[in-house]
């Protein structure tokens, strides 16, 4: 049994999600090796080899992978995947953007965002949102996998000291060329890895009063989240939207402001490890799913919690 | 230039989903039904691109039982100017399901493909990038921002931590992501016009596609229960639970 991690990185460093998938990929038996497949990327190879149980690295280093274009990289990963029995990665934007892809090429399913691994080939995995988790097998002899990170402990990112060895194969598709990127500006961590969010929810009447939540957020170097409802009703722009059909956030400490808890945004935060929630309603909801329920009025609420911390 | 768009039939959005009592499946009986939200997107920005005078024609395609025509006539009344189903019954993975499409790609010739991320069931986020390797196609993954020039597609995707833009050869694929548009409601006159629009039904083997199974669902259980917790007194309270005993902040 062996398995193949494809890294997620930035060229220079390795990045914490893949700690996870080789968490998982350690859990699945037998040698667990990665792929960086980037440009310039030997400081992220070199990242990776120090990770306590993986015994090898390969290094595609090309201009071809420097952006990790999807049809390059999955041409690649579907080569390699001849020496092994699973490609696992961290289910992050560029891992679900590739994987299906090598899937295809290899004629197999793929194995969706895993919470467990419960045998070599039965595995858990959320589906509705999170509502229900079904257990899976797999018929392939070939696995394709993505990791739901935050279900896995990270390995630790040291200790380990795996051989890098490089990969000759450049696949250049020729179909797709990297452009730009935007990586957002804001000093606040992103909505899916912060380990503190606040959202506000139609309780906060405006997007103006959003704000209210900005001082509260800087202190716990939070991200800022709403329900759909504050969505729908235009206070705040759609990717801050927390729930089955915006993002699905499992934070150490998620803080509920005016959201009365509707299924659609209970599905995107419940597995978060601690839930506070304020509302005025006291038969809102959210209190069902909370640990800490403050029944309050939020404009009184907000400006108190914020000098208290 | 023509665009194809994929719709699913899945639960509607507001509907919580369970597993039944013997964890055999998840219940489905007698619930609401609807397109799901993603390729609602799909088709609206479809609809969009022809409203613009960059696509000609959107022809909106669908994988499943005959009820799932019903999605497609929604389709149609946002705007579709024809729909096809691929008669399948019970569900198909999301592999078929990339199979099945290729095989309308190649009887329909679009420059464009936009399906939605993932559907709100499965939450696989796969058939647009299978359908991308199938076809040797490249992708637009999670798309916010879609405009065509000449022979190829700016595609701006949501990625982790920001947005990115590539520029894709065409014909192309593009999955939605939420911010890409809000979708249109259907008027009364359109869904009455939307009955009237042509719907062709083809089977897998119209296609050349064997339906196989690669994953079985051996059973489903509902998450872990969360407890509710405790009603804090006020503000105080809360910050002194927070920072002693879950320990959360310091």
């Amino acid at each position: 049994m062996s398995t193949l991690v494809l890294a997620e990185h930035d060229n220079a460093s390795l990045k914490a999600a893949t700690l996870s998938a080789v968490a998982a990929a350690s859990q699945m038996g037998g040698d667990v090796h990665v792929l960086v497949a980037g440009a310039d990327c030997s400081a992220a190879a070199e990242a990776a080899a120090a990770v306590s149980g993986v015994s090898k690295v390969l290094v595609a280093d090309n201009a071809a992978y420097e952006h990790q274009l999807a049809e390059n990289v999955s041409l690649l990963v579907a080569e390699l995947a001849a020496g092994y029995d699973n490609v696992v990665a961290a289910a992050t934007s560029a891992a679900k953007n590739t994987l299906p892809r090598v899937a295809a090429l290899l004629d197999v399913a793929q194995i969706s965002e895993i919470m467990s691994v419960e045998s070599a080939d039965t595995f858990k995995r959320p589906i509705y949102a999170g509502n229900v988790i079904a257990t899976v097998q797999s018929s392939d002899a070939k696995k394709v996998i993505t990791v739901r990170a935050t279900s896995f402990d990270a390995v630790a990112a040291e200790g380990g000291s795996a051989a890098i060895e490089a990969v000759a194969s450049v696949h250049d598709a020729g179909i797709s060329t990297f452009v730009g990127e935007e990586v957002a500006v804001s000093d606040r961590p992103e909505l899916t890895a912060a380990s503190v969010v606040i959202s506000g929810g139609r309780g906060m009447q405006n997007g103006e009063n959003f704000k209210l939540l900005d001082g509260i957020a800087d202190k716990l170097n939070a991200a800022i989240g709403a329900s759909r409802a504050a969505v729908d009703a235009g206070f705040v722009p759609n990717d801050m939207q927390v729930g089955q059909t915006g993002k699905i956030v499992a934070p150490e400490l998620y803080i509920a402001v005016g959201i009365s808890g509707a299924i659609q945004h209970l599905a995107g935060m419940k597995d978060s490890k601690v839930i506070v929630a304020i509302n005025k309603d006291e038969d809102a909801p959210i209190f069902q799913v909370a640990d800490y329920g403050l029944v309050a009025d939020l404009f009184s609420a907000l400006p108190e919690l914020e000098a208290a911390i | 230039m023509k665009v194809l768009v994929a719709v699913k039939r899945v639960v509607d959005y507001n509907v919580k989903v369970r597993a039944k009592a013997d964890g055999s499946d998840v219940d489905l009986n007698n619930v609401k039904m609807a397109i799901n939200p993603f390729c609602e997107i799909a088709v609206e920005e479809a609809v969009r691109l022809k409203e613009a005078g960059v696509a000609t024609e959107v022809v909106a395609v669908s994988v499943g039982p005959k009820a799932c025509q019903e999605q497609l006539r929604t389709a149609l009344a946002l705007g579709a100017d024809r729909a096809i189903q691929v008669e399948v019954e019970g569900s198909v993975e999301p592999l078929v399901v990339a199979k099945l499409l290729k095989g309308v790609v190649e009887k329909e010739a679009p420059q464009l493909v936009i399906l939605g991320k993932q559907s709100i069931d499965g939450d696989n986020n796969q058939t647009g990038q299978m359908l991308g390797a199938l076809t040797n196609m490249a992708q637009g993954t999670f798309a916010s921002e879609v405009k065509v020039d000449g022979d190829s597609v700016n595609v701006t995707r949501e990625i982790d931590g920001g947005l990115q833009t590539v520029k894709l050869k065409l014909p192309a694929i593009v999955t939605t992501d939420l911010r890409l548009n809000e979708p249109r409601y259907a008027s009364l006159p359109n869904i009455m016009k939307a009955k009237k629009k042509p719907l062709d039904v083809l089977t897998a083997d119209d296609l050349g596609v064997a339906i196989s199974s690669h994953v079985t669902q051996l059973r489903v259980e509902p998450p872990a229960e969360r407890q509710a917790g405790i009603k804090v007194e006020d503000v105080a309270q809360l910050v002194d639970k927070l920072k002693n005993e879950a320990k959360v902040i310091a």
